[in-house]
C-alpha cells in the first residue's frame, strides 16, 4: 500500500515535468503550426544555465531565476531568427531545421561546458524528505517539483481563460487564419508564446537538475515522450497537455513499477523482467495508438 | 606580421601528422549524449599510453553515439575506405557486440579498452579479438564476492536492461550466492524514483546496482534523496563510482563500497607514471578506470607495434597476444579467450581533507581470475 501511493506520486511528479515541456510546444505546435522538435534544447538550456548560475553562487533560487531568463531569452531569438521563417514552409522544412538546431544546441553546448555532467546540489529548505505517512519519507524536493507543476498549470489556465492574450492563443489555436485576418498582431503573439514555451522548458530543466544529472543531450530523452502526450492530449490544448501529461506519468510509473511483478506470477523470473520492461517501456506508445484510434485528433482537440 | 606567423605556425602544426609515418589506429567510442565523458576518458587516456611507448601512430577518431548502427558504419567506413587494420575504443557492449565481428571478419585486430560481452568471451572468441579491461561478468562477479564477504545474504540488484546489465547482474549473482532480486532498468532512463520505492519496499541487506555515466550519477543523488544511503549499504562495481561520477555526486557517496582492477593509489612504477602524465596533460579532469583501461590498451598497442615494426595484422597479433607490457594494475596476463587475467581489490570510499570522497584500495579479495566463458573458447 506503501508502494502503491509512493509510486503514485513518483508518477505525478514525472507527469507534472511532462506537463511543462508538453504545454509550450502543444501551443507552438497548437498556435504556429510548427512542430519544434528543438523544444527539448530550452529544457536543456534552463538546466545547464541554472546549474552553472547555482554552482557559482551556491543558491538554487538565483540558478532558477537564470534557467528561466536564459531559456525565455534562448526561445525568443531563435523565434526571431529561425521559426520566422518557418511558419510558410511545410512540415518537412521545419523538421530539418529543429533537428539541425538539436545538433547546434547539443554542440555548442559542449564547446562551453564540455562533456562531464554539471551537478547541482537541493536548495537548502527542500533537501530532506518528510514522512507524509507513517513508514513513507519522501524526498520533500519532489513535493516541490509537483508543487510548482500544479501551479503553473492554475496560472496558465488563468492565463489562458481569463485574459485577453488567453483569448488570441485560444482563438489562435483553433483558427490562426482568421485571428490574422482580424488584424491581430500575429507576430508579436508568435513571439511571446514561443518565449513562453521556452520558458516553461527551462523550468522542468531547471526543476530536474538537482534530481538528474545535467548533461549534453538530456532534452532529446523526455522530448520523444512530450510529443506523445502532445498528441494524446490534442494538438493546441493546454488542458489536453495536462491531463495527458499525468496520465502518461502516471501510466508510466506503474507499468515500470509493477508489470515486471505481476508477469513474475505468470511466468519465470528473467523472462518475465525482460518482457515486463519492454512492454512498459512501450506502454505509453501503445496508449497513444489506443487514443488516436478513438479520438485521432486527440483528447482535447483545439481546432474543429 | 605576427598574424602572419601565427598562421604559418598553424599551418605547420596542422601538416606535422601527415609528415608522421604513424600506423593508423581507428578509434570508435560514445563521445555524445550523457555518458559522452566516457570516451573522451578512453580516448585520452590511450593518446597518453601510445605516447608512453613511443610507437609512431596517428588516431582517426569516431563517435558512434552509443548506436550499434553508426558503430557498424564507421568501422565500415574505416575498414574498406581508409584502410585502416586496428581499432579500439568501443565503451559499451550493445556496440561491441555489433562491431567486433565485423572488424574480425574483416581480417583485422580489435582491441578493447572497456566492452567485453559474454556473447564474444565464449566459442565465438576470435584470435584478432583481444580485451584490455575485463570481461563483463568478471567485473561484476567481484563485487558479488565483496557483498557476500561483508556477510550479506540478500540484495537487490539493478541494471540497464541491455547485455552488458545482464552481463552485471548474472556475474553479481554468480559469486554473491544470496537470494537476489533483479530489477532492470531503461537504458536511457534518468530518473529512478520508482526503482528507489521498489528497494525500500523489498528490504534487503545490501543493493547492487550497475548504472555507468551519468546514469550513475543520478542513481546515487536519487539513492541520498530517498533517504536510503543511510538505511541500506551500497556495493558497486567500479563503472557505478568512477571519480568523474563521485566528484559529480560529493559527500554524499562517503561510506559506499566498491571493487576495482586498479585505483590510483596503487603503489607501481606504471600507475605512477600513469597518473603523473594525466595530471600534467589534463589537471581539471578526474581520472578514472576508462582512462586507465585505455592507457593500458595504448601501452599494448604500442608495445606491439614497436615490437612487429608496423602494421602486419599477424606480426602484430602475435606481439599483441604475448601481452609483455607492465600494466598500471600490476599483475596481468590473457586468458585463453585473450581477456585478462587479473586480480580484484576491495576499495572504500572515504572522505579526504577537505570532505570530498576519495576512492581508497583495501585489500585483494579475488586473485589472479579470469572469466567462466574462457572454457568454451577453442582458437
Amino acid at each position: 500500500m506503501i508502494l502503491l501511493f509512493e509510486q503514485l506520486l513518483n508518477g505525478l511528479q514525472y507527469g507534472v515535468t511532462l506537463f511543462l515541456l508538453a504545454a509550450g510546444l502543444t501551443l507552438i505546435f497548437g498556435i504556429m503550426g510548427v512542430i519544434n522538435l528543438a523544444h527539448g534544447a530550452f529544457y536543456m538550456v534552463g538546466a545547464f544555465a541554472g546549474a552553472w548560475v547555482s554552482i557559482q553562487t551556491g543558491s538554487f533560487w538565483g540558478g532558477l531565476l537564470a534557467g528561466l531568463a536564459a531559456s525565455a531569452i534562448v526561445g525568443i531569438v531563435v523565434e526571431l531568427g529561425v521559426m520566422r521563417r518557418l511558419y510558410a514552409r511545410d512540415h518537412l522544412d521545419q523538421v530539418l531545421a529543429t533537428f539541425a538546431l538539436i545538433l547546434i544546441f547539443n554542440q555548442s553546448t559542449v564547446l562551453i561546458f564540455g562533456r562531464q555532467p554539471l551537478f547541482t546540489s537541493l536548495p537548502e529548505v527542500f533537501s530532506g524528505s518528510i514522512e507524509i505517512i507513517p513508514g513513507l519519507p519522501y524526498p520533500t524536493f519532489r513535493l516541490f517539483v509537483i508543487a510548482v507543476g500544479l501551479a503553473v498549470a492554475v496560472g496558465l489556465y488563468l492565463l489562458i481563460n481569463k485574459t485577453r492574450i488567453g483569448m488570441l492563443v485560444r482563438a489562435g489555436a483553433s483558427n490562426r487564419q482568421m485571428v490574422r485576418a482580424l488584424g491581430v498582431n500575429i507576430q508579436g503573439l508568435y513571439t511571446a508564446i514561443f518565449g513562453l514555451g521556452a520558458l516553461l522548458a527551462g523550468l522542468a530543466g531547471v526543476m530536474a537538475s538537482p534530481i538528474v544529472s545535467v548533461q549534453v543531450g538530456m532534452g532529446d530523452e523526455i522530448i520523444l515522450a512530450t510529443f506523445v502526450v502532445v498528441v494524446i492530449g490534442g494538438v493546441g490544448s493546454v488542458k489536453g497537455a495536462f491531463v495527458a501529461g499525468i496520465v502518461l506519468g502516471m501510466c508510466d510509473t506503474m507499468l515500470r513499477a509493477f508489470l515486471p511483478g505481476l508477469l513474475q506470477q505468470a511466468m519465470p523470473g528473467p523472462e518475465a523482467q525482460a518482457l515486463g520492461v519492454g512492454i512498459s517501456s512501450m506502454g505509453i506508445y501503445l496508449m497513444m495508438a489506443l487514443v488516436l484510434l478513438v479520438r485521432p485528433r486527440g483528447l482535447f482537440a483545439a481546432q474543429g | 606580421m605576427k598574424r602572419l606567423l601565427t598562421s604559418a605556425s598553424v599551418l605547420v602544426a596542422l601538416a606535422v601528422p601527415s609528415f608522421a609515418e604513424g600506423t593508423k589506429i581507428g578509434v570508435i567510442t560514445t563521445l555524445s549524449g550523457p555518458a559522452g565523458y566516457l570516451g573522451e576518458q578512453i580516448r585520452n587516456g590511450l593518446k597518453l599510453g601510445l605516447d608512453a611507448t613511443g610507437a609512431a601512430y596517428e588516431l582517426v577518431v569516431e563517435d558512434d553515439g552509443r548506436d550499434p548502427n553508426t558503430g557498424v558504419q564507421i568501422a565500415d567506413r574505416m575498414l574498406n575506405e581508409e584502410g585502416i587494420t586496428l581499432l579500439t575504443g568501443i565503451v559499451f557492449s550493445n556496440v561491441s557486440g555489433a562491431v567486433v565481428p565485423e572488424v574480425t571478419d574483416a581480417g583485422a585486430i580489435y582491441v578493447s579498452p572497456n566492452a567485453a560481452p559474454s556473447g564474444l568471451a565464449g566459442a565465438k572468441c576470435h584470435p584478432n579479438y583481444f580485451v584490455v579491461s575485463w570481461q563483463n561478468d568478471s567485473l561484476h562477479e567481484a563485487s558479488g564476492a565483496a557483498a557476500k564477504k561483508l556477510g550479506y545474504t540478500t540484495a537487490v540488484a539493478l541494471a540497464p536492461n541491455y547485455q552488458a546489465g545482464k552481463d552485471a547482474i548474472a556475474g553479481f549473482t554468480r559469486e554473491f550466492g544470496g537470494e537476489v532480486t533483479e530489477i532492470y532498468t531503461g537504458v536511457e532512463q534518468s530518473d529512478f524514483a520508482s526503482e528507489m520505492a521498489q528497494i525500500r519496499d523489498k528490504a534487503a541487506q545490501v543493493v547492487f546496482q550497475f548504472h555507468p555515466g551519468g546514469q550513475g550519477i543520478a542513481f546515487l543523488k536519487q539513492y541520498q534523496q530517498a533517504g536510503l544511503l543511510g538505511s541500506i549499504p551500497m556495493v558497486l562495481s567500479e563503472p557505478s563510482y568512477d571519480s568523474v561520477i563521485l566528484k559529480a555526486v560529493g559527500p554524499a557517496a562517503v561510506g559506499l563500497t566498491g571493487t576495482t582492477h586498479w585505483n590510483a593509489d596503487f603503489d607501481n612504477a606504471a600507475s605512477k607514471a600513469m597518473v603523473a602524465a594525466w595530471a600534467a596533460a589534463f589537471p581539471e579532469t578526474p581520472l578514472t578506470t576508462y582512462a586507465q583501461q585505455a592507457y593500458d590498451t595504448g601501452l599494448l598497442i604500442g608495445g606491439a607495434l614497436n615490437t612487429a615494426g608496423g602494421e602486419d595484422v599477424a606480426a602484430l597479433q602475435a606481439a599483441m597476444k604475448a601481452a609483455d607490457f607492465a600494466s598500471t594494475r600490476g599483475n596481468f596476463a590473457f586468458g585463453a579467450n585473450q581477456h585478462p587475467v587479473q586480480d580484484w581489490y576491495l576499495t572504500a570510499i572515504e572522505a579526504d581533507s577537505a570532505g570530498n570522497p576519495v576512492i581508497v584500495t583495501k585489500e585483494k579479495i579475488i586473485e589472479a581470475a579470469g572469466d567462466v566463458y574462457a572454457a568454451d573458447c577453442k582458437m
